[in-house]
């Protein structure tokens, strides 16, 4: 029992006859039984249904079909569709977040004057309900009285009817809302670079980019990595914004394709199959991003 | 002993008496889910009356609309027991009634000869399942269908009049055929002035854009398949059917800009924000358009039917409910009585006044109905020639499919013709239907 600490003789659970094991198990049973009410028996529950033509709207037997509903995902053109807008849309996104995310943190890591209340500001965004944001964003991208054209000079610019313009102004807006997420975790980086190693480099005279890419950029990238394990992820199970801002075709990331098979057409069993197929290329994507901030840390 | 046994049969008297009271202050409370608009305002002011006449409370909860379906089953799926009404779409009966979640009220029907007071192509839409059966599971009660808003002044403007005569032979009036409609929504489309020919729905979430092809295909003759067969192909993909949807397509090149995602606000503001000469809407929108409060051109804005197609065939796209008891409900008897209400000529013509649309054929035909508003004629006439999308169990996959299709083809042209995207819905459509076991 090295590891524990050992209860007072005086303290009222000792006085209970309440031995270390028992506390634990007090603190941490209740955790358990929730994650395993919650989310684990509903995880191999819906892995079951994906097996089978449930469907929750109708009183009908249930039947196993075995791979049949992810084989019949897997063979259909519109469902890699979805993934291949999802696709677009993380990599806009989370570059966007993480280009702009990290200049911030590089801008702010300087010494300027009220840098606490405008840290405050621009963190504001991720404050606030996704659904806010969507209806928001819907109103400043209105064509016809909009400001965004009006202060962009950009005439009747339709962002969210034009079938190609629609998934850059829902990957615009999320790019607005997370993009402080990195600028936080960054700015965590950044202080953590020892101040000495700037100054070995400005004796050897290295120049700025030298600096950037020698130190700054080495020393970051963990905490840079892990946003961008976090913003993918996240970027990846996307469906509020995109709902709220749109409905073209475009924008019809594979989570707003879930919604629909699940509970528009109640599919129940295909929306399964389907959110297991998400679930598996959420971990690869993580599995991959995992490895290099293993060999980040390591240098 | 004694005094154990007179406190436990107080208490024991004192908990069948609350048990009793709770179950009456149960009863009393009945509670209806509708979409939220305004007939959901109407029909809680026709509930007042009967909470008046016979203390049951009526609560109407509401929700919005892109909600409604998704709310309504989600609380069927869980047998929840959270209303004990609910104002289902039309589309709503064959999963309705299939999935065991309405009442069956044919038996009510019988009784209380409710086939002798209701417009029959209104039970036939909103009640009966399967179609033909003679099983019925729902009381209409908001009829409502496609029309068409117009602008009077725009209209009989002599100026106007005489360039459209110049231009297409005959005189400027309310279009009587799709192609008329197609001329009027080209002369008045004028960007430079910013005034534009029509406003159309093209909102490819449920039903909205579909409403509007729905439309144009019913009056080109059309037919999205038969409805006993299940059969689809050679009915749905015919050449008259593409001709509709691409007439569906020109309409919306006199849309004004950014029209790619409207449904009924948009079409309702086309005409209040002086935008477009005509407008298509549901009727049960039109109340809006002939209030001067809500519409600066209340004066001069006109109603007409949906036009005729080129052989004079003239239909129109049905929408409105039926209300229908939640067999989760445990108060399916006071449910009943309130039916019984709801259905009497008084409470219909009554239902009328408040601003719902009554499916009571007496009320529909009268005189003073017809002439109450300035859109009553119109929808009086729409009602006898509506047609409506299938009422099957599987309907939202079917529009998902058909909006995966139409919806790019009609905004950006995509999917090569309107024979090829037809072609694909018929194909998906059948899949659909052999997949759940229809037509053989």
């Amino acid at each position: 029992m090295a590891g524990l600490a050992t209860l007072h003789p005086s303290s009222k659970a000792a006085a209970r006859g309440w031995s270390d094991l028992t506390i634990r198990n007090i603190f941490i049973i209740p955790t358990i039984m929730f994650l395993i009410i919650f989310n684990v028996f509903p995880l191999i529950y819906s892995l079951g249904y994906s097996f089978t033509d449930f469907r929750a709207s109708v009183n009908e037997p249930v039947n196993f079909i075995g791979l049949a509903n992810y084989r019949e995902l897997l063979n259909d053109p519109r469902i890699w569709n979805n993934f291949w807008v999802t696709a677009k849309y993380v990599m806009v996104s989370v570059f966007g977040q993480m280009v702009i995310g990290f200049g911030l943190a590089l801008l702010l890591n300087r010494k300027i004057p009220a840098k606490g209340l405008i840290t405050t500001l621009l963190m504001l965004p991720m404050m606030m309900s996704a659904a806010v944001v969507g209806l928001f964003w819907r109103l400043l991208y209105d064509p016809s009285w909009g400001p965004l054209n009006y202060v962009l000079g950009l005439g009747n610019l339709a962002w969210l009817s034009d079938a190609n313009l629609a998934l850059y102004a829902v990957a615009i807006t999320d790019i607005w809302m997370w993009a402080p997420f990195v600028m936080l975790l960054s700015l965590a980086g950044l202080s953590a670079v020892p101040q000495h190693l700037y100054e070995a480099a400005a004796i050897d005279r290295a120049g700025s980019w030298y600096t950037f890419f020698h130190i700054t950029l080495p020393l970051v990238s963990p905490l840079l990595l892990i946003a961008l394990i976090f913003r993918t992820m996240e970027a990846f199970k996307t469906f509020d914004i995109a709902y709220i801002l749109s409905t073209q075709p475009t924008t019809e990331l594979v989570s707003i394709k879930l919604y629909k098979f699940a509970f528009q057409e109640w599919q129940t069993g295909k929306s399964c199959a389907l959110a297991y197929i998400v679930l598996i290329m959420v971990l690869a994507i993580t599995n991959i991003y995992v490895k290099y901030l293993n060999k980040a840390k390591e240098r | 002993m004694l005094r154990r046994t007179f406190l436990s049969l107080t208490l024991g008297t004192a908990m069948a008496l609350s048990g009793a009271f709770h179950a009456a202050a149960q009863a009393e409370e009945l509670t209806i889910f509708w979409a939220e608009w305004d007939p959901a305002n109407y029909l809680q002011e026709l509930a007042n009356l009967y909470t008046a006449e016979t203390g049951v409370t009526i609560t109407v909860q509401t929700t919005p609309w892109p909600d409604f379906q998704t709310k309504a089953f989600a609380e069927f799926n869980a047998k929840g027991e959270a209303f004990d009404m609910v104002v289902g779409d039309s589309q709503w009966v064959g999963a309705g009634s299939t999935g065991g979640h309405y009442v069956d009220l044919t038996d009510f029907y019988a009784k209380h000869k409710v086939l002798d007071s209701m417009a029959p192509a209104t039970v036939k839409a909103y009640a009966e399942y399967p179609g033909n059966s003679g099983k019925y599971w729902s009381i209409p009660t908001e009829g409502d269908a496609a029309g068409w808003a117009y602008r009077k002044d725009w209209f009989e403007d002599p100026m106007e009049m005489e360039a459209f005569k110049a231009k297409y032979g005959y005189d400027l009036a309310v279009p009587k055929d799709y192609k008329q409609l197609r001329d009027i929504a080209e002369f008045f489309y004028r960007p430079d002035e910013k005034k534009y020919g029509i406003a159309i729905y093209t909102d490819n979430s449920y039903d909205a854009m579909l409403m509007g092809i729905e439309g144009a295909i019913f009056s080109y003759g059309g037919e999205l398949g038969d409805y006993s067969t299940y059969k689809v192909d050679g009915i749905l993909n015919t050449p008259k059917n593409a001709e509709a949807v691409e007439m569906y397509k020109q309409l919306y090149g006199f849309t004004p800009p950014n029209w790619g995602k409207t449904f009924f606000q948009e079409d309702n503001q086309a005409i209040t924000e002086n935008l477009a000469a005509m407008s298509l809407n549901f009727f049960a929108f039109f109340p809006a358009l002939a209030n001067k409060a809500s519409n600066p051109n209340a004066d001069v804005t006109g109603y007409f039917a949906n036009p005729a197609g080129p052989d004079g065939k003239q239909h129109a796209a049905l929408g409105g409910q039926g209300i229908s008891i939640v067999s989760y409900s445990k108060k399916q008897e006071e449910s009943m009585k309130f039916l019984e209400w709801f259905i009497k000529d008084e409470t219909q013509k009554k239902w009328a006044e408040l601003g719902g649309y009554t499916c009571n054929k007496a009320v529909l035909e009268s005189e003073a109905f017809r002439k109450a508003t300035p859109y009553n004629e119109a929808f009086y006439q729409t009602m006898f020639m509506v047609k409506d999308f299938w009422a099957v169990p599987e309907y939202a996959e079917l529009l998902t499919q058909m909006n995966n299709q139409i919806y790019p083809y009609i905004i950006s042209g995509e999917g090569g013709s309107a024979q090829a995207v037809l072609d694909t819905i018929a194909k998906e459509w059948t899949e659909t239907f052999k997949k759940y076991g229809r037509g053989g």
